[in-house]
């Protein structure tokens, strides 16, 4: 499995950043970064980062299951993540969320039929002061209204 | 890009290159011209111990939360190891409330690496790693960035500017964990584990990263470093009180006017951060509750805000000052809500590794949904208290006491609202559409 | 004796070592504090938090797995602080829990329930909605039920630091965290169960046992792993007469914790659908059942026929059948058929070493010193696969005491991940390559040196040679097959020797001499299956053979005496290192006998005198008769290891090297006996080859 040169010379270089042998540390970020690449972490993702780093499959199992930015599962062209933590719920952020939820008719993790969206309702984002904050892929969108979010959405769709 | 407007009652150290508007952070040269790196030139002609010396001198306590001195904690590395020694930045910024880490690495990223190298400088370090949360890939960029600049000036490297001293630096991606917050737990994940904390003794300063000594330093902590060495501990502790030194950053965040990341001296009145700096509440409404430092802290009534805001005034109110998130609750906030929101976080951040946090947290999330639909006995309020006390000091971690701390705080200085949620006879009648308890 | 520091426990004033934890030096003074991810020699966790107790001058409770003794230490276990954290971690506990108690496996003889009835609460608090997890099957041998799991974490850590095999991991977090195996969604690993044993709660399940009986349903009895030459102590759990399980929740043997696929799952060839329960005897040339009577007077006709006429036998014997049945069987053909030709199937010379140690005490390692050793030797095996206790211990040593293991393999072994140095030699090579070791072994105190069927005759004496010349303590495993291979050579199974290694006169034929030759009039082969691999030569032999099964050597037979398994009969055997240790009968298979009983059966029908035929007795012989068999009775009557003094001069004869060969088991094979059990052919054909080539 080869991953585009940008990526590969980052994962060359990072693979250095950790003293010898303990190049296991770099299996986090290694996973969400060829994750963004590929859209998920397949098998065969699994597999090259087993060989790449010299690991054991459960190795790799233990850290899957425990990160949640980490996902088998095919998500949206965009993941819109919207968050409902202390400081975005008291300022509208589950009032976002329920919005979000109407707006693409899909529930939390789930994806629209178009497979232009997937929503998940998370934790802390740290964006509390510009409360309610909502996360598109690595973009982050400050005091986010529900009509800001719907243009938001018209934006990304059209966008493609 | 994120910055509020700065506000005339702030005292900036740590902020005292932000521009206004919002210029391309990654500049060196502009970064050397208001003193850049000059802390850690002057680190260079002290001794390891000196520059301990100093920041022990200026109280710096740590601002991930726990508040720990930091000069202390540099002193505990075991320098006399064989073993190499590794600084590690706590970038994974995520305790509920707090927004200012990502504040200082977009803003001045050049200062966190004039900290690590001071860092590097007393503990013999030469190598280090900024664990950035996985959500912040800004951040990691721009640290990606001026970490290239740095190298590229000779800020970085082998022989850094002509000195001898070899640091090198780079950033380290995290993927979704609070607990990975957790210095411990933040060494597992650093070394491509799972984020469950570790079994302490032995600490980070004997057995860190990859089985070295290593110190872990919130982002803040460091941040304020270099201004430590360049004006002296001296003058940095006189910023603030006795112990408590220095200025720090507080987000605002909730119902407030004027939200936003501010930096004031340690022990700055709460009643007046909140009402000059802040504003005041929104919507010309009452204040209700504070939770002064992220959500793990005990909360505060209206009439408990009128205090220093600093480490040891914080905790003889029965609070914690933190991370430095102050979440501002006006009067139509309904704390049975609030807690339940929180609780659910607590539960679903719980690594899961010992039993009274896993399941006490799954457990307290349980009940306090049911309470907040309705369908909540008046039995059940005590027993959140209960639960809370049987987490609180008997988990692996501080993640338990995290979450028991707020359930203690909040039912018993909230109890009538969860009182008006139940039934008063104890009568169980469950809310309309309420899942039913027992599914068969 | 270390630095020793006082503390008083319960207001109990104790004396323990510096560094001893706080639970250990409560235990020591029969004061238990409850844990459940506490356990002796693994990695210390911390995370059930049972084990919290009240520290003086320590605010908060602290954990008694983790801390340290210290001088004037006050703990308390006893106060109502200590009591309510624990009620209340058990609450915690059972709030996920299912409380299905009535249908677990583990009812009767789970730690959870023990915990709850001790510790816990009358009733829960908890009226909330259980999250739940489906039961997993993950290989043949184990499925995982992770409702049940209470995350101690003893399973990870038993196959990461035991075995070294890490299968096993954690993953998801918080309720929903679970076991994890090692591919995803099934395991590829020893498949030793040992994870099963471990686990406190209904979890892990066997899959040969899940769902069978009560606990309390069954009688247990603890004896001899029948497999390797390691000389397990396994506990069936028997009822009526059947075994449902194996396992070692005893630990009581040598093997203390540790026991491997074959000693907990491949006990099922005892009720084989394929196992002979009437003798069988050739009519018109076709095998067909026959009364014992019939088959055994048939047989004893033709023996005193040959005998009289002073035709020739081969005697073939078994390494898998007791010292008793061993003994008794050299001394039929040699006193009661007056033939020399008698040999086994040899898998280690050990008669080469015997004479090579010469002159010297005590130079023979008992299986308790691999974890006592300073440092370990291993020579042309590869052992995890062939020797897993000794693997095991080595393991262990190395984990607790920091002791060093050398390795000289053909190909890579499991050793290598933790071993000083391995190096790679194919046979023939291995003895000159240990002068690349010299440096490094001679550096311990004690090395322990264990050596496969490549080193063999001539190279066996420039081993020890070497071991003397380091100028330590060197002992010496010879590395052999089955649970009796070391018996049977003891016992006079060779041509060349008689029990003891005492001399043999008239030196008869070996086992391929007796096949090769053309002129054998009677072929006896009690419990063995050379036809497997080799011809027999003499095509009108008259064959007969003791076995379990129709083997290969069975079916060439013309009388076929169904015999009884190790797990159906009482006796001694002697294992690998020369400790002799007791079986106890427990399974019991309809029509057949054991090969001691046929034996004597036999000598009775010719109306020999070979003394009475009871395993007692026997022993009893052997013991008075046999040269380093006088070993102390109460050690093996009571379930323990005697270790066998070694023979200590040179020895008349040594056997050619060519005859010794192992049969180079895995971890799922067992000669002829692994065929027959379903779980450890189930095992070879689950996915992965990680251990299966």
């Amino acid at each position: 499995m080869t991953f585009s040169p940008e990526l590969e010379a980052r994962f060359e270089k990072m693979i250095g950043n950790y003293p010898p042998g303990r190049q296991k540390g770099a299996l986090i970020p290694m996973l969400l970064y060829a994750q963004d690449e590929v859209g998920r972490v397949t098998d065969e993702l699994i597999d090259e980062v087993m060989d790449r780093l010299k690991l054991k499959r459960v190795e790799v199992e233990e850290v899957l299951g425990y990160y949640t930015m980490l996902h088998r599962e095919k998500r949206g062209r965009h993941h819109v993540q919207v968050c409902t933590n202390v400081s975005c719920m008291l300022t509208g952020g589950e009032e976002l969320w329920e919005h979000a939820c109407r707006k693409l008719g899909v529930g939390n993790k789930q994806t629209t039929g178009d497979g232009d969206f997937s929503i998940e309702e998370v934790e802390c984002i740290g964006a509390c002061s510009w409360a309610p904050a909502v996360l598109v892929d690595y973009d982050f969108h400050f005091n986010v209204t529900p009509e800001k979010l719907d243009a938001l959405i018209e934006s990304l769709r059209t966008k493609q | 890009m994120l910055l509020n407007q700065p506000h005339p009652l702030e005292t900036r150290v740590l902020t005292r290159r932000f521009e206004y508007p919002q210029q391309d952070p990654i500049r060196i040269d502009e970064f050397l011209s208001k003193q850049g790196y000059e802390g850690f030139r002057k680190s260079l002609q002290l001794s390891p111990d000196e520059v301990i010396e100093e920041v022990k001198k200026s109280s710096l306590r740590g601002r991930g939360g726990a508040g720990f001195p930091t000069g202390l904690k540099w002193s505990f590395v075991d320098r006399k190891s064989s073993k190499p020694k590794y600084v590690v930045v706590n970038a994974d910024e995520g305790e509920p409330g707090t927004c200012k880490d990502r504040i200082l690495m977009e803003h001045d990223p050049h200062r966190l690496i004039e900290g690590c190298l001071i860092c590097a400088r007393a503990i013999g370090a030469e190598r280090g790693w900024v664990y950035i949360r996985g959500e912040y890939r800004l951040h990691i960029d721009i640290l990606d960035r001026a970490i290239e600049q740095a190298y590229e000036r000779g800020f970085l490297g082998e022989n850094i500017q002509g000195s001898g001293m070899t640091f090198h630096l780079s950033t380290h991606t995290g993927a979704g964990s609070y607990e990975c917050g957790e210095e411990s737990a933040l060494l597992e994940s650093l070394e491509g584990k799972r984020g469950n904390p570790r079994l302490k003794p032995p600490f980070p300063a004997s057995v860190g990263a990859f089985q070295c000594p290593t110190t872990v330093n919130n982002v803040e902590t460091f941040c304020a470093v270099p201004d430590i060495l360049l004006n002296g501990g001296d003058w940095y502790h006189a910023l603030g009180t006795p112990k408590n030194g220095g200025t720090r950053l507080v987000c605002l965040s909730g119902h407030i006017n004027n939200p936003g990341v501010y930096e004031v001296p340690l022990g700055f009145n709460l009643k007046r951060l909140i009402e000059e700096i802040g504003g005041g509440v929104w919507k010309g409404r009452k204040l209700k509750a504070v939770i002064p430092g992220g959500s793990s802290s005990p909360v505060l009534t209206a009439d408990e805000i009128d205090i220093p805001a600093d480490y040891d005034s914080l905790a003889k109110a029965g609070s914690m000052l933190g991370s430095g998130a102050t979440i501002v609750c006006d009067e139509t906030t309904d704390m049975v809500k609030l807690l339940a929101r929180v609780m659910k976080f607590y539960a679903h951040e719980s690594c899961g590794w010992c039993i009274p946090c896993r399941e006490g947290t799954a457990w307290l999330s349980k009940i306090l949904a049911r309470i907040d639909e309705g369908a909540g006995l008046t039995r059940d309020i005590d027993m959140v208290d209960q639960l809370a006390q049987s987490m609180f000091g008997r988990t692996f971690c501080a993640l338990g006491d995290a979450a028991a701390m707020p359930a203690m705080s909040i039912v018993r200085k909230f109890r009538h609202e969860f009182e008006a949620k139940t039934g008063s006879a104890g009568v169980f009648v469950p809310a309309p559409g309420t899942q039913p308890l027992v599914v068969l | 004796m270390a630095d020793l520091v006082t503390l008083t426990i319960d207001g109990k004033q104790t004396a323990a070592e510096k560094g001893t934890l706080v639970i250990e030096a409560a235990r020591k003074i029969g004061i238990e504090i409850p844990a459940f991810c506490y356990y002796e020699g693994y990695s210390l966790q911390a995370a059930c938090r049972m084990c919290l107790v009240e520290v003086e001058k320590m605010p908060k409770l602290q954990p008694g797995c983790t801390l340290p003794v210290a001088e004037g230490m006050v703990v308390q276990t006893d106060t109502p602080k200590v009591a309510e954290a624990r009620k209340t971690t058990l609450e915690f506990l059972l709030t996920n829990h299912p409380l299905d108690c009535p249908v677990c496996d583990k009812g009767g003889e789970c730690e959870l329930q023990d915990m709850v009835f001790r510790y816990g609460a009358g009733e829960s608090r908890f009226t909330e909605i259980k999250h739940h997890g489906n039961e997993k099957q993950w290989s043949p041998m184990v499925y995982y039920d992770p409702a049940r799991c209470i995350l101690c974490y003893r399973c990870i850590r038993v196959c990461d630091e035991g075995l070294g095999v890490g299968a096993l991991g954690l993953t998801y977090r918080g309720v929903h965290a679970e076991i994890t195996p090692s591919h995803g969604d099934h395991l590829e690993c020893d498949e030793c169960g040992m994870c099963i044993d471990i686990c406190p709660v209904g979890a892990l399940t066997s899959g040969s046992y899940r769902y069978k009986s009560r606990p309390w349903e069954m009688n247990h009895t603890g004896t001899i792993c029948t497999h390797c030459s390691n000389g397990c102590k396994t506990t069936l759990s028997i009822r009526n007469g059947e075994i449902l399980r194996a396992n070692n929740r005893d630990q009581s043997g040598i093997n203390g914790e540790f026991l491997c696929a074959k000693g907990r799952f491949g006990y099922d060839f005892v009720h084989s659908g394929e196992r002979l329960q009437a003798p069988l005897v050739r009519k018109d040339g076709n095998l067909v059942e026959a009364s014992w009577s019939e088959a055994l007077s048939l047989v004893a006709r033709k023996f005193a026929e040959v005998k009289q006429r002073g035709g020739k036998f081969g005697v073939i014997g078994s390494t898998r059948t007791t010292n008793e049945e061993n003994y008794y069987l050299q001394k039929f053909a040699r006193q009661g058929l007056g033939t020399a030709n008698i040999d086994h199937h040899r898998s280690g010379d050990i008669a080469s070493l015997l004479d090579a140690l010469a002159g010297k005490l005590e130079a023979l390692a008992p299986v308790g010193d691999l974890y006592t050793t300073k440092a370990a030797l291993v020579i042309g095996t590869d052992l995890s696969q062939q020797h897993p206790l000794l693997a095991f211990q080595l393991r262990a040593n190395h984990r607790h005491h920091g002791s060093s293991t050398y390795v000289v393999t053909r190909g890579p072994v499991r050793e290598d991940d933790y071993a000083a140095r391995s190096l790679r030699a194919g046979a023939g090579k291995q003895i000159e390559a240990l002068e690349q070791l010299r440096g490094d072994l001679s550096k311990h105190a004690s090395v322990v040196i264990l050596f496969g069927d490549s080193v063999k005759g001539a190279d066996v004496a420039k081993l020890v040679a070497f071991g003397d010349s380091l100028g330590v303590d060197v002992r010496y495993v010879c590395l052999m097959d089955y649970s009796n291979s070391r018996g049977a050579s003891d016992m006079g199974l060779t041509p060349e020797f008689g029990p003891g290694y005492a001399a043999a006169e008239p030196r008869g034929m070996t086992l391929p001499e007796m096949l090769g030759a053309n002129d054998l009039d009677v072929l006896w082969v009690a419990g063995a299956n050379p036809l497997e691999s080799l011809e027999l030569s003499s095509t009108g032999a008259f064959v007969v053979v003791q076995d379990l099964f129709l083997t290969e050597t069975a079916r060439r037979a013309d009388v076929v005496l169904p015999a009884a398994s190790a797990y159906e009969k009482s006796g001694t055997v002697t294992n690998v290192c020369g400790e002799v240790q007791r079986l106890k009968s427990g399974a019991r298979v309809m029509g057949v006998k054991t090969d001691l009983d046929i034996m004597g059966l036999l000598s009775k029908e010719m109306g020999l005198d070979l003394g009475i035929w009871t395993p007692e007795k026997v022993f009893e012989e052997i013991r008075r008769t046999v040269r380093g068999y006088d070993v102390q009775l109460p050690i093996v009557v009571t379930g323990g290891a005697a270790p066998t003094q070694p023979v200590n001069g040179r020895l008349p004869v040594l056997p050619a090297p060519d005859l010794i060969r192992s049969s180079e088991d895995t971890l799922f094979s067992s000669g002829s006996l692994g065929r027959y059990s379903k779980m450890l052919n189930a095992a070879m054909e689950a996915p992965g080859k990680l251990y299966k080539e």
